[in-house]
């Protein structure tokens, strides 16, 4: 063999002897290796405090349902999408008058959130959840991963909201996807503003309006819905149509629509029609400004409610009610539009001054009755798919 | 962990009659040795990858409780899945082309050459590995809208911009991977070409290639995976137009809630990526040999970009690698870097001060800050259990059985390794959610669960940097160690672990930057209360406000420093100056 020669070296070999192009490299090598690696090893850990499993000291690490199953008191299991924020200190009050400590999960979009509930039926993901809107509402009511549940605290301007045919979702908070327009380049550019859907059709409107995917952005599947609204299920896909003649850009989603299309607001794009919330424009008012550069077009808004429910099959039912209870609350309905960006449904909450000024809702928004959405929503994302994207 | 798999008797009788009883007891401890490290990340992935991803296929094909495969021929009937199914195809292997072809000449002057700034230069291109697809994709799109400084070229929502983003995605790893082979390539064969007579070239072609292929093959393995499984991109930049079959899975899914569609076209990515990987096996097979290798990094040259007032040898690489690095890669970050310093105030740190709250309007849970430790503590975890993973598999990948069924088996557990990569995010969320339900294993809210899911990312990047570098070990090495008398123990120590631990500070470098960036499952899994720092970019871009998406492209620059800072410290693990021995 060969290398047997070598490999007896190496073997007998002394520490510190030179052996050039030998794999099998001194023991001062791994030694000064093992030392870096030990330091570096040292301030990775003294950079990143230490391991997660490590410590395990946080509290409510654990899953949690075991505790819940006593009376009064336990853990109240939350599923949420993942734009839930209310303020610490209202949830903190609420632990500290009712006894329940609560668990938040957010596990994606308002979307993902309602598949989610769907395919865990059998063993529920927790004991309430929130997020579920009216694009969604009707499918998880189909499937009945909500158990009934009307609330002492729902206020009086909600119940227009409630799911007709049912108890099991509790309207928390309104809000009204709408097309977006920068006042400042129409300022610019000499051209009026336009006000309805068909003004968007006419040709010194041409290639200005960017909007999201239905099948991929939730901004997107309402805009649909209002369009369905507007023009009613034999006449939608046809403005569609004028729309895509007309040089209408479609993206993914809102953050690339508005951030990178939309000449008003970070991005400065070339497009001054987008699709956003009617609550926009009040984020684009700079300090010290009491003029909003961008404004909404409240005749082309679809109305997105959301919704809470006890989840079927929980482990704390009540710890659930409480907790949708506690979401109806002047506090945290005061608390919301600040946190989410979204309306109360309680009218009588006084709104942030900036709301009233720049986030107006519309007076006469589009809407499409909820058990039509769950018949058609999928065909509808298929037949624009179809028409627009091709 | 100790042992040493391969068969290391003498096929000549005599020794075999000499020492047989011995070699006997020996080899089946051995095998029971080399049974348990196999074990060990084969019941892992069983349990958090296998069992999920089966659990919730198998939902989609029953119906009523009846099995049910009539989806098949309805989806495969659909002219839609065969024109996903191409694009899948071409965007990988257009996206793995380009990363390939780009990536040599970068991991020859940025691992065979020395020049000032060159340890900085590593740690940026892996930069862009880790970044958030939405932030990439804003930066990309940025650049490419009509209104933007590339705009004149016309690439907005183009087949060919999408390339580019899984190439500027991707091209790290084809340097690293690459380059850590070529650093410890000795030079000297090429070195006698020349002598010979040979052309740079066809010595480079003849010689260098050759020997490198092992390495190349690993990296584009990994990157027709990533590249054929990308989600975020395809998304910002194509939309459904250029739709992917991980996207359609993931549209049916979390839309649609059509299971029997998403299973159908899980099965069909499965095929996909397992046809792939077999084909990169068979080419990697048949290139896999023993190197001559040096445990240390030869001491680089500098370049030589002009000799004897002629272009030299290096020129054309390194003006490749410069146009690469300039437009790829520095172009999009400085685009990120400029715009994070754009306030609405004027120009300034501004969205850099506000990392330290919680954004415009509220719009965290915790600051920036408390999310970039989160990041790192989850890293640290995601990281030991790749890396203790993944070192494991490509020891046992490593070993050459005599037996034909060990071979097999090995084959076999290569491949499945892989497999994670090539297997959409979603539905291994979705699977964790339906299969991880019950106690022992109810896990889903379980904190554990995110680190392990980066983990299991992880692992085959891990095996693939790990395993070209243990396989071009000369197997006769071992051989003769054990002739010599040295225990399976000490064998590995003696000769697989100064390969391993040079290879392991990359893949330690990998599976940290893994962790760092990922997304999909962490978005899926992490508690509101303890995000990372993808998740709060993720949060923060979806607001409106110039307040909050500065703040997002202020943490978006965070995190590629961290990114940059762990990369650069994995080099000196990797023993930058070990030529100084």
């Amino acid at each position: 063999m060969p290398t047997i020669h070598s490999a007896e070296r190496w073997l007998l070999r002394r520490p510190g002897s030179p052996m050039p192009h030998n794999p099998a490299l001194g023991r001062r090598g791994v030694a000064r290796f093992a030392g870096r690696a030990g330091l570096a090893g040292v301030a990775a850990l003294a950079l990143a405090g230490c391991s997660v499993i490590g410590t395990g000291s946080d509290s409510g690490t654990g899953t949690g349902s075991e505790d819940s199953d006593g009376e009064g008191g336990g853990v109240v299991q939350v599923v949420t999408h993942d734009s839930f924020h209310v303020s610490e200190e209202l949830i903190a009050d609420f632990e500290a008058e009712s006894g329940y400590t609560v668990e938040l999960s957010a596990p994606g979009d308002g979307g993902a959130l309602v598949n989610q509930l769907i395919l865990t039926a059998d063993s529920p993901l927790g004991d309430v959840a929130y997020g579920v809107d009216n694009s969604f509402a009707s499918r998880a009511l189909e499937e009945g991963v909500f158990e009934s549940y009307t609330s002492p605290a729902l206020p009086a301007s909600a119940e227009e909201y409630l799911v007709e045919g049912s108890d099991a979702l509790t309207p928390i908070d309104i809000g009204d996807v709408c097309l977006n327009v920068d006042h400042e380049w129409f300022a610019e550019a000499g051209i009026d503003e336009p006000e309805t859907f068909e003004d968007l059709l006419e040709e010194q409107y041409e290639d200005l309006l960017v909007v999201t995917n239905p099948a991929t952005s939730s901004p997107g599947l309402a805009f649909l819905l209002a369009t369905v609204g507007a023009f009613g299920e034999d006449g939608w896909l046809e403005y569609w149509e004028g729309l895509a003649d007309n040089g209408l850009k479609v993206v993914d989603g809102w953050s690339d629509a508005y951030s990178v299309d939309f000449s008003g607001s970070a991005g400065e794009g070339d497009r001054p029609i987008v699709l956003s919330y009617s609550t926009s424009p009040a984020f684009e008012v700079a300090e010290g400004e009491t003029e909003a550069p961008t404004g909404a077009l409240l005749s082309t808004c679809f109305r997105q409610i959301e919704y809470a429910g006890v989840i079927a099959g929980a482990a704390n039912p009540e710890g659930g009610q409480a907790f949708i209870d506690f979401l109806l609350s002047d506090e945290v309905q005061a608390d919301i539009p600040e946190q989410m960006y979204v309306y109360p449904v309680n009218d009588q909450v006084e709104l942030p001054e900036s709301w009233t000024q720049f986030a107006p809702l519309a007076e006469d928004p589009h809407s499409v009755d909820p058990a039509e959405i769950d018949a058609h929503r999928d065909e509808w994302i298929q037949e624009w798919t179809a028409t627009v994207i091709g | 962990m100790d042992g040493d798999g391969h068969r290391v008797s003498s096929p000549r009788p005599g020794s075999g009659r000499v020492r047989g009883g011995r070699w006997r007891g020996v080899g089946a401890a051995r095998g029971l040795v080399w049974g348990l490290a196999a074990a060990v990340p084969l019941i892992f992935l069983g349990v958090f990858f296998g069992y999920p991803v089966a659990s919730l296929i198998a939902r989609g094909f029953v119906t009523d409780g009846m099995l049910d495969l009539g989806g098949f021929a309805e989806v495969f009937s659909r002219p839609r899945t065969w024109r996903i199914i191409r694009l899948t195809l071409t965007q990988a292997v257009l996206g793995t082309a380009g990363a390939v072809l780009l990536g040599i000449p970068g991991a020859y002057v940025l691992y065979r050459r020395d020049f000032p700034g060159r340890a900085v230069l590593r740690a940026v291109v892996t930069v862009p590995f880790v970044l958030p697809t939405v932030v990439v994709g804003v930066a990309f799109r940025t650049l490419l809208a009509d209104s933007g400084p590339l705009g004149f070229l016309g690439l907005d929502g183009t087949f060919a911009a999408i390339v580019l983003a899984l190439v500027f995605f991707n091209y790290a790893v084809v340097v690293r991977t690459v380059g850590g082979l070529w650093e410890r390539l000795d030079p000297r064969t090429e070195q006698a070409a020349r002598a010979l007579g040979a052309s740079p070239a066809r010595a480079f072609l003849g010689v260098t290639l050759p020997a490198l292929m092992p390495a190349i093959a690993s990296a584009a393995s990994v990157v027709f995976l990533f590249c054929a499984t990308a989600f975020g991109v395809v998304l910002v930049l194509g939309g459904v137009q250029f739709g992917t079959i991980e996207t359609e899975i993931w549209i049916q899914t979390t839309q649609f809630l059509d299971l029997r569609t998403a299973a159908v076209l899980s099965v069909a990515q499965l095929v996909v990526v397992a046809g792939s990987l077999a084909l990169f096996s068979r080419a990697r097979h048949r290139r896999e040999r023993a190197l001559r290798l040096q445990s240390t990094s030869t001491r680089p040259t500098p370049l030589r970009l002009w000799q004897h007032h002629r272009p030299g040898p290096d020129l054309l690489p390194t003006a490749a690698t410069a146009v690469v690095v300039g437009l790829l890669v520095l172009l999009p970050i400085a685009t990120l870097v400029v715009r994070s310093l754009r306030t609405p105030s004027g120009w300034g740190l501004g969205n850099y001060v506000a990392l330290g709250t919680t954004g415009g309007d509220n719009a965290l849970t915790v600051t920036v800050w408390e999310a970039a430790a989160n990041s790192l503590r989850i890293a640290v975890d995601a990281t030991v259990l790749a890396v203790v993973m993944g070192v494991l598999v490509a020891l046992v990948l490593s070993r050459r059985p005599r037996h034909l069924a060990a071979r097999r088996a090995i084959g076999w557990m290569d491949g499945l390794v892989m497999l994670p990569l090539g297997v959409s995010a979603v539905t291994v969320g979705f699977g964790f959610l339906i299969s991880l339900d019950t106690p022992p294993l109810d896990l889903r809210s379980s904190p554990v669960l995110i680190p392990i899911a980066q983990a299991i990312v992880a692992m085959p990047l891990v095996v693939r940097v790990v395993l070209p570098v243990l396989r071009a070990i000369d197997p006769r090495l071992r051989e003769v160690a054990a002739v010599l008398g040295a225990s399976p123990g000490r064998v590995l120590t003696a000769v697989d672990l100064p390969f391993l631990i040079r290879s392991a500070g990359l893949a330690i470098g990998f599976a940290f930057a893994v962790s760092l960036g990922e997304f999909g499952a962490t978005a899926f899994l992490a508690r509101p209360d303890r995000p990372t720092l993808p998740v709060v970019i993720f949060r923060l871009i979806g607001r409106p406000g110039a307040e909050n998406y500065g703040m997002a492209l202020a943490a978006s620059v965070l995190l590629a420093l961290l990114t940059a800072g762990v990369m650069g410290l994995a080099e000196r693990l990797r023993g930058e100056h070990a030529g100084e021995l």
